[in-house]
Parts: structure tokens; C-alpha cells; sequence
């Protein structure tokens, strides 16, 4: 084997403009592929962090239905307190699950006392709502970032309102709310901050405690629109879903049918299609690379065997077996793929680290200064490495297989 | 026991829609330890017979045994291990190859073909080498020595698996009368001091002279009727 890459290696460096032509194309492809994933990933994971990390929570539970009434926040899918009982001993018993938040969510009009909107209030118990989306208080752009994120008679208010209704932290304000028997209550709030919305100033989504909006809905029992969980980890969540829909789905009404639903950050959020683009684009990057490194190794390895016909003639004739010869062309197209693969992943993760050391920043939505981090895992290295190579003595079959079946007779007299 | 021996022998290549006979049935034998021409014009049939005798082709008709071997019955596969065991090759071109150095491409046969222990392929390539007066050159490439001494080295690798028979094909059309001279007598020189059989082509008359005995290809037949050597 040493003897066949010994001679593979000295045939490459025998035309040396050539070899080093084709490894520049496949460490060009091995950087921009590397760097797609790193960068991208590193956006991609930023983004699915913002939204699930100060929004949605990795994913949620709702009673069946809720979801797909979710713009009318339907009073009347609210979770009973037995359901919601369920729901909390199963995400008890499964060890991936770090924590959860019940939210109570309604439709309500709100009022500085000169002028009236629509809001979308969610109830919180705030404690458990920072526990489950820890970057919430991040969000905050006016009143304190520390502390509770919202007491009993406070409510967090969108920019969008601060700014339309010229309302300040300190503020009182009324929220008035139709229940699910259709009365009508109101109670009075302190503004105790103003939320950035995370997709840009249009959110219309207020803060009260879970209590109060308890209270101004006057429900009798405690009931829930949903519940967000967080877990302990991210990679999991396809796991956990299914585990959750099984429990879960198991808990049936008189007809039989399940009561809950479980759906991930991905399901309840318009920016997992732009994850998805991300990834297709990743993909599209791969097919690209694959591309390259077959075009130019297979250029290669053809002109290699043109070049050569008299030398495959030779050595056929001196009794060389032709899947040795097979093996020496192999040999060529495997060195041209490791060698590439090699400076390629090493050019790589110099460029992450010095983008890691220049550290460029770059806006999300409202969210300014967000800053790149990118980073690869080391099984994004090794599929893409592992990929180079095959590719590359994939490419190099075809002209070995033909310097292998050549008549040593005809390939004597070429010339 | 003849090591080569040829019964009514014929080989046409189709050319087109056009059968065009090479060798046309013809009888001979060589006995091992001989050193042996073909000669004739260009056309004649040497290359072929040449081709046929090296398991590098295959004959139409007749029989061609190497070493009791019906060359006949050999693939692809089993050719080239029988070349590879038995058969060495001097080229008119000398085709060393060129990435390797002079002893690396004496080296070739036993690392590639025959897989000798590196010791004993060390020994024996020195020896090969020391044979034909390249051990100084050693580690000289292709593109760093003379005609002649290429072809040297050509007869080294030929003879370094110590087959039975070598065979060159014009072993000394690219060399000057000399060195070609030279050759030839290294050639004897290796027969003498391996005991290997040597067929070699020419079509150069003074070069005929040096061989022990010769077959004289016209039109695809033997002139001299196929004489035993």
C-alpha cells in the first residue's frame, strides 16, 4: 500500500501545476463549505436561540386545537387544571425536560385614559417564564432588566404601544378583556417596562402576572392557553416531541380522541421556513463542493491517464496485475482528496478562529450588535472530509478502471 | 525441452471489414539458454511473434507453448502473472518509468509484481545493477542518463525477477551502432551469467550477426523454415 501512494505521490508531484491547481479548487470548496456551515450555523442557532430562548420556549403544549385558533387566542381551548396536571407529571418524568411556564393568553383592549388599541396579553408567572426563555428580560428597552420581569398589578408593554400611545414606564394603563362567558372586566396596570419585539416594532404581545390575568378573566379554576418548555438539551427536542405526543396522546375525550397537542419552536414560528433555507442552502453548498472536487479530480486523473498510456503499457507488460494498476490511479485521486481535505479543513478553522477573533456583529430583527460567533462540530468536519475524499477516488474510478483494462499492446504502441 | 515452441502458429488482426494475417501458421522452437533473433523488414511479423510469446496476445490458430504453457488458455489475470513470474521485457523505447530513479525502476518487478522481502529485493537490485555497470547511477532519474544506460537499466529490470526468458522487442533501434554493440554484449553477458534465454527483434543486419542463431520473418512466414535452436 505505502509502495502504490509512495509512487501515487510522486506521479501527482510530477505535474506539479497541474496537482496543485486541482487541490486549490478543492481546499476553495473545503473553505467555502466549512465556512458556510460555521457561519451560518452560527447565525442559524442565534436566531432559533432568540426566538425560542425570549419567546416560545423549544416547545409548547396546548389543548387540541389551540393551535390553529391561535390568532383569536381561543378562551375556550384553555387547558383544564387536570389536563394541566397531566401535563406537568409527564414533563416531571422525563429527565431531558429543564423547566416549564404556564401562560394564560386573551385578547384585550388597552387604554393610557386618552386613547384605546387592541393588546395580546400573556399571563405569566415570571419566575418560571425567565427560567423558560431567559433572554425575555433581554428584550426589555426601557425599566429594569433585573428583578422579577412582571409583579402582580404590572404589565410589560410592547414598543409598538409605548411609542403609539406615548406611554412611559410608570404609566397607569387599563386592560380591558372579554371572558369566556362574555363579560367584560377591566383592571388597572403600572407600566413596568417596554419590550422590544424580537421580529420588529410591529408585536402587539403585553406581560401581566399569571394571577392577574387570572383575576381579569375571571376564571374560576386555573386554567392554561399553553405551556412552554424549555430543555436541558437543544439537540433533543425531535426526541423529547415524540416522547411527550406519546404520553400525551393518551390522554383522550369521551369520543376517544386526544385532548392535548404538543408542537415545537419550529411548528408555531414563521422563521423556522428561514432555518429550513438554511439548511437547503447548506445542502446546495455540499452540492457544489461534491461538484467541484469530481470535475477537477476526474480532469485530472483523465489527463493523467492520456498522459501516461505508454507507462500503463509498461508496466501491464511486466506483469503488474491490472487491480494494481487500478490501485496506482486510485491511489493518485485518494491523495489529491486527502491532501485537499486536509489544507482545506485546516484553512477552515483558521478562518473561524480568526472571524472568532475579530468577532463582526450584525443585526437580528430589532435585536443590534448581535455578534458572529461561528463555530463547526467536529462531525460537520468529518462528514464534509469523508465526503471529499470518497468523491475524489469516485472521481478517479472511471480513467483507473480504463488505465487498468488497457491492451498492454496498444497502450505500447501509443504515441 | 524447448522452452518456446510454436505448431502452425497464425495471428490475424481485423482491420475494419478486413482480416490481415500477421504470422500465417509457422513451426519453431527455442531451446532455454539461447539467444535467439528474429529478424526482417518492418511488417514482417517480428512484433507480433514477439507480442504472442510474451502471453501479451493471443494467437488465432494453432499452438504456442512458453514453458510448457498453452498460451491459449491464459486471461487476462493469469497473463499477467505469467509474465510477472517468467517473462521479462527490453523495450526498443527503453519505458522506464520516469518518476522512479534507476533503482527504484530495476526495483519495480520484485516491489510491484512479485512483493520480495525489502532486504533481499535491496540485494538483488544491487546486483542487477553492479550486472550491467549502473550501481553508481542508482539513484539517478530516467531523464539524468544516456540512451545506452537507460537501456541498461531496461536489461537490469528485465532480468531482475531472474525470469526465464527476456524479450526484446528492437532492443537497440534508438541507440548508436556502438552502444548498441554494447548491448547486445550485455545482453549475452546477463544470458551467460543468469542462464536466461534471450528472443530479441531486429531488422538492423549488422545487429543480426550478434545473435546465435536467427528466424527470418518475411510476409509473416519463417524463411529459414523454423529451425530448432
Amino acid at each position: 500500500m505505502f509502495d502504490i501512494l509512495g509512487i501515487a505521490s510522486r506521479n501527482l508531484l510530477r505535474y506539479r501545476r497541474r496537482t496543485t491547481l486541482t487541490l486549490l479548487l478543492i481546499v476553495i470548496g473545503m473553505v467555502a463549505v466549512l465556512l458556510f456551515i460555521a457561519v451560518a450555523g452560527s447565525f442559524k442557532s442565534m436566531m432559533v436561540g432568540q426566538i425560542t430562548d425570549s419567546i416560545i420556549g423549544h416547545l409548547q403544549v396546548h389543548r387540541k386545537g389551540y393551535v390553529a385558533s391561535i390568532d383569536s387566542l381561543p378562551l375556550n381551548l384553555n387547558m383544564k387544571p387536570q389536563m394541566v396536571a397531566k401535563v406537568e407529571e409527564a414533563l416531571k418524568a422525563n429527565p431531558t425536560v429543564e423547566t416549564w411556564s404556564p401562560r394564560v393568553k386573551f385578547g384585550g383592549m388597552f387604554s393610557n385614559f386618552a386613547e384605546t388599541t387592541s393588546i395580546r396579553v400573556t399571563g405569566i408567572d415570571p419566575a418560571r417564564e425567565a427560567a423558560t426563555v431567559p433572554l425575555l428580560p433581554g428584550r426589555m428597552v426601557e425599566g429594569e432588566k433585573t428583578g422579577a420581569l412582571v409583579a402582580k398589578g404590572q404589565i410589560v408593554i410592547p414598543l409598538l404601544l409605548s411609542r403609539g400611545m406615548k406611554t412611559k414606564v410608570g404609566d397607569t394603563v387599563v386592560v380591558v378583556a372579554t371572558n369566556r362567558d362574555g363579560s367584560v372586566n377591566g383592571k388597572t396596570f403600572v407600566v413596568r417596562g417596554i419590550l422590544e419585539s424580537i421580529s420588529g416594532p410591529g408585536g402587539r404581545d403585553g406581560y401581566i402576572h399569571i394571577d392577574d390575568a387570572k383575576e381579569l378573566l375571571r376564571m374560576t379554576e386555573a386554567e392554561v392557553s399553553e405551556i412552554a418548555v424549555r430543555l436541558k438539551d437543544f439537540s433533543r427536542l425531535g426526541q423529547v416531541e415524540t416522547q411527550l405526543k406519546q404520553v400525551l396522546g393518551g390522554l383522550t375525550n369521551k369520543e376517544g380522541k386526544p385532548v392535548l397537542e404538543v408542537h415545537t419552536w419550529a411548528d408555531l414560528s414563521p422563521f423556522s421556513s428561514l432555518a429550513r433555507m438554511i439548511d437547503l442552502m447548506t445542502l446546495f453548498i455540499k452540492v457544489v463542493l461534491v461538484s467541484i472536487v469530481l470535475v477537477s479530480v476526474m480532469n485530472v486523473m483523465i489527463m493523467a491517464v492520456f498522459e501516461r498510456i505508454r507507462e500503463i503499457g509498461t508496466i501491464a507488460a511486466i506483469g503488474t496485475p491490472p487491480s494494481r494498476i487500478l490501485s496506482l490511479f486510485l491511489a493518485e485521486g485518494l491523495m489529491l482528496g486527502i491532501v485537499g481535505t486536509v489544507a482545506g479543513t485546516l484553512l477552515s478553522l483558521a478562518a473561524i478562529v480568526g472571524i472568532n477573533l475579530w468577532s463582526p456583529t450584525f443585526a437580528f430583527g430589532q435585536q443590534q450588535n448581535l455578534v458572529m460567533a461561528p463555530t463547526i462540530a467536529a462531525g460537520d468536519v468529518l462528514t464534509i472530509a469523508v465526503l471529499v475524499v470518497i468523491v475524489a477516488i469516485i472521481a478517479s474510478l472511471q480513467p483507473a478502471w480504463k488505465a487498468s483494462r488497457m491492451d498492454p499492446i496498444q497502450a505500447l504502441r501509443h504515441v | 525441452m524447448s522452452l518456446v515452441r510454436a505448431e502452425n502458429l497464425a495471428k490475424t488482426y481485423r482491420v475494419g471489414d478486413i482480416d490481415v494475417p500477421a504470422i500465417k501458421g509457422i513451426d519453431f522452437a527455442i531451446e532455454a539458454g539461447s539467444f535467439v533473433a528474429f529478424v526482417g523488414p518492418s511488417g514482417s511479423g517480428k512484433s507480433t511473434l514477439l507480442n504472442l510469446i510474451g502471453c501479451l496476445d493471443h494467437p488465432t490458430s494453432g499452438t504456442l507453448k512458453v514453458l510448457d504453457t498453452d498460451i491459449a488458455t491464459l486471461d487476462r489475470r493469469a497473463a499477467a502473472r505469467f509474465r510477472g513470474e517468467h517473462i521479462g521485457f527490453v523495450f526498443q523505447d527503453f519505458n522506464l518509468i520516469p518518476v522512479l530513479t534507476v533503482f527504484e525502476n530495476v526495483e519495480y518487478p520484485l516491489r510491484m509484481v512479485q512483493k520480495w522481502p525489502v532486504e533481499k529485493r535491496r540485494a538483488q537490485v544491487l546486483r542487477l545493477l553492479d550486472a550491467v555497470g549502473m550501481a553508481d547511477q542508482a539513484n539517478k532519474r530516467p531523464d539524468q542518463i544516456s540512451g545506452g544506460q537507460k537501456q541498461r537499466v531496461a536489461v537490469a529490470r528485465a532480468l531482475v525477477s531472474q525470469p526465464k526468458l527476456v524479450l526484446a522487442d528492437e532492443p537497440t533501434a534508438n541507440l548508436d551502432h556502438d552502444t548498441a554493440y554494447r548491448i547486445l554484449e550485455l545482453m549475452k553477458k546477463m544470458r551467460d551469467e543468469f542462464k536466461t534465454t534471450f528472443v530479441f527483434s531486429t531488422h538492423d543486419p549488422k545487429i543480426m550477426g550478434e545473435a546465435e542463431a536467427t528466424f527470418t520473418l518475411e510476409d509473416g512466414r519463417l524463411a529459414n523454415g523454423g529451425s530448432h535452436v
